[in-house]
């Protein structure tokens, strides 16, 4: 009752006099939160923070930091680079999508996974022969052009933001869980600008004061953190609710819900703001057919946009993952090309395993804590499925449901402190030894560039902060997958055909990779926008808009896409026309610069190539030793 | 180079035709796809459990074979080093 009154107070007031924040803040802060979630979380924080200090001491060198000395065994090797992957998309926003959206939703966590056989089959083992450690290494290798490397350098820093975002929006709704009981001046709960700010500072200061590098070790064991607080829960949930079929079956359209049973619960009534059963469980539901719905189009074109939407969505995750910047550069710390293909294939293992998970929490959601559908897409949203379903053990099993929900929010805090610190390194990275040490700088020292390191990671971590505050009504996996398609337009065709066509040049390959990767990313821009805008009104709905949004709102495209779903599904998913137009944009382009092939292309295409144990590997970080 | 792109290539139509016909028989066929099987239905058994363990045979065929073929490009070189009338 009263943080009712609290909330309904003008603004001036609610947020608190002065003399108010002591009694309210600190007696609440720590009582009001579950002290087995509080502890798992801050268990994982330390550690990680802990550990990478610890490994980050141990290893000086560049090539100890990229490749950890190439000595690292398969089985470690492919626990690390699952851990890196494993970002909060994997282990929140999958379950949270699949409770939203049902079936189409799993296309994500099935392409997350087998997007790795295709850059099996087409791009680990030259890439590894090649020897270069980064997408921008290997872009200056094959064309020995600088200019192209800094091309490419845009890019890493383009997807990178596209993907903390997520992340950002993980750690704020992670957060505002924990916390949510408590009253922060003078209003129930954990703002979410609060959780990103504060975890995102965290994740900065440990980057940029040269903690948790890229150290297999860490990542190793962030895997298997996560690993172990996704199955946990939904093993004990399972043999409670019953099994991942039978929490299938409960959706069955037509019956009535408060007649269902299974066991001695009841499932609970579906709010009005949930699909139906049919639309969730069926192929082309919510997520695909939202663009045809808005324009009102008659079911059979729907089904067809709906595919298209699919194979869209299926070629932007797929290429996507065998063009993500971050992952590629493990490949090289196998010890040959043959070690690099056993990493692979335990690494679609380890993740293949991984992903049976996170949907099961979706379909256990939608049956047994429907009322997150009311919250869509907000902080107390779908996204928060794997935080909170274990709660509900609580009212039968008491102490156990708190116990799991920290396990579980230990895992989330895994998931996005790796990925965060991953990308925060590989970002940092870009900017501070390709814009600053080559660009701007050719010639600063050693000493320069560290304190420019730690200028970028500040610098970085900020604009991720910032651009995480805004995305708090986007879900964690939808976004992820727009870096997905940002990456299959611009690196993938990049890698794909620079390692399998020699009449590749630099002119076309830049062109290429620019076009496609421009186009996707203006795209996905223009469709993010519009979902922005009205998200942000919507929080207007009862008092006046100001001046600046009103303006946006009428200029959001709304209108424009309802009378247009064909160029809507496009713009949100231009997989389908980018990776083509990429792939067409550096054929055409090389065969009209033909004459500026490299002249050393049957060497290069050796290195590519040929078996390492004949001798031809050309080790090129060797020669650039001094580069990093 | 061309032996291993053509097993990449064959390797990678195998896994496309299970990833794009899926969708395929989901449009052309759902009622057959909706059929439940153990409670779940039939597309989400493929999708969500038993599309990985494909992946994994395609995969660990795929090595195999690759592995064979470089040891068989191997032989074959020191073959020609070994008998260098046959070297150009």
């Amino acid at each position: 009752m009263k943080s009712r009154l609290v909330r309904n107070l003008p603004p001036c007031i609610a947020e608190a006099p002065p003399q108010h924040i002591p009694r309210v803040f600190t007696p609440l802060l720590f009582a009001a939160v579950d002290p087995w979630i509080l502890a798992c979380s801050s268990f994982t924080v330390l550690g990680t923070i802990v550990m990478g200090f610890w490994a980050a001491g141990r290893s000086r060198t560049a090539s100890d930091f990229f490749v950890a000395g190439r000595g690292v065994s398969v089985g470690w090797n492919a626990s690390a680079i699952s851990g890196e992957y494993l970002s909060a998309a994997s282990f929140m926003g999958v379950a949270g999508m699949v409770m939203s959206s049902g079936y189409d939703a799993l296309w994500y966590p099935v392409c997350y996974a087998c997007g790795y056989l295709f850059l099996l089959l087409f791009i680990a083992g030259p890439l590894r022969r090649f020897g270069a450690y980064t997408i921008p290494d290997f872009a200056e290798g094959r064309y020995d052009s600088p200019l192209f490397r800094r091309i490419a350098v845009v890019f890493v820093l383009f997807i990178g933001f596209f993907y903390t975002m997520p992340q950002m929006k993980g750690a704020g709704t992670t957060l505002a869980y924990i916390f949510q009981d408590i009253t922060w001046f003078g209003r129930p709960g954990l703002p979410y600008p609060v959780g990103v700010v504060l975890v995102g500072a965290v994740i900065t200061f440990n980057v940029a004061l040269g903690g948790m590098k890229g150290i297999t070790l860490v990542q190793a064991g962030q895997y298997w953190i996560k690993m172990f607080a996704i199955a946990t829960p939904i093993f004990v949930l399972l043999s409670v609710y019953g099994g991942y079929g039978r929490q299938l079956q409960l959706n069955d359209s037509g019956a009535s819900r408060a007649q269902i049973r299974s066991r001695e619960t009841i499932r609970q009534a579906l709010p009005a703001k949930a699909p139906t059963d049919a639309t969730w469980l069926a192929p082309f539901g919510p997520l695909t057919t939202k663009a045809a719905k808005a324009a009102k189009l008659d079911a059979p074109t729907t089904r067809r946009y709906a595919l298209l939407y699919t194979y869209s969505l299926i070629i932007a995750l797929v290429c996507g993952t065998a063009g993500l910047p971050h992952i590629l550069v493990r490949f090289y710390t196998n010890p040959d090309g043959v070690a690099a293909k056993r990493t692979t294939m335990w690494v679609m293992v380890l993740i293949g395993v991984f992903y049976v998970f996170p949907p099961i929490f979706g379909a256990l959601g939608r049956n047994w804590m429907p009322e997150l559908y009311n919250g869509l897409s907000g902080v107390k949203g779908t996204d928060g499925i794997v935080l909170r379903l274990p709660v509900i053990l609580r009212e039968r099993y008491g102490m156990l449901g708190s116990v799991l929900s920290g396990i579980t929010c230990a895992g989330a805090f895994a998931a996005f402190m790796s990925t965060f610190s991953g990308l925060l390194v590989s970002m940092t990275g870009a900017l501070a030894h390709d814009v600053y040490g080559r660009i701007l700088r050719p010639n600063a020292s050693a000493a320069d560039r560290m304190r420019m390191f730690k200028w970028c990671a500040l610098f970085i971590g900020l604009v991720a902060i910032s651009l995480g505050t805004l995305v708090e009504n986007f879900e964690i996996n939808f976004m992820v997958g727009q870096a997905f398609a940002i990456a299959a337009a611009s690196y993938f065709p990049l890698l794909f055909m620079s390692v399998w066509w020699r009449g590749m040049t630099t002119s076309g390959a830049a062109t290429g990779m620019l076009g496609g990767g421009l186009c996707a990313v203006a795209a996905i821009s223009l469709t993010s926008y519009t979902t922005f805008v009205s998200t942000m009104a919507g929080k207007f709905a009862d008092r006046p808009m100001p001046d600046w949004l009103a303006w946006m709102k009428a200029h959001s495209l709304e209108a424009f896409w309802a009378a247009h779903p064909l160029q809507r599904i496009l713009c949100e998913q231009p997989a389908l026309w980018a990776v083509p137009l990429a792939i067409a944009l550096m054929v055409v382009v090389s065969k009209l610069t033909a004459r500026t092939i490299p002249t050393d292309i049957r060497m290069k295409m050796l290195v590519l190539h040929a078996p390492e144990k004949l001798g031809l590997k050309q080790e090129y970080i060797r020669e650039h030793e001094g580069g990093h | 180079m061309s032996r291993q792109l053509r097993l990449s290539i064959y390797c990678a139509a195998i896994f496309l035709v299970a990833l794009l016909g899926l969708p395929l028989c989901n449009f052309l066929a759902p009622d057959f796809m909706a059929q439940r099987i153990g409670g779940f239905t039939l597309t989400w058994l493929l999708l969500g459990v038993l599309f990985f363990p494909l992946v994994w045979i395609i995969a660990a065929f795929f090595i195999r074979k690759s592995i064979d073929l470089e040891n068989a490009e191997i032989r074959e070189v020191t073959a020609r080093q070994e008998s260098p009338s046959l070297h150009r």
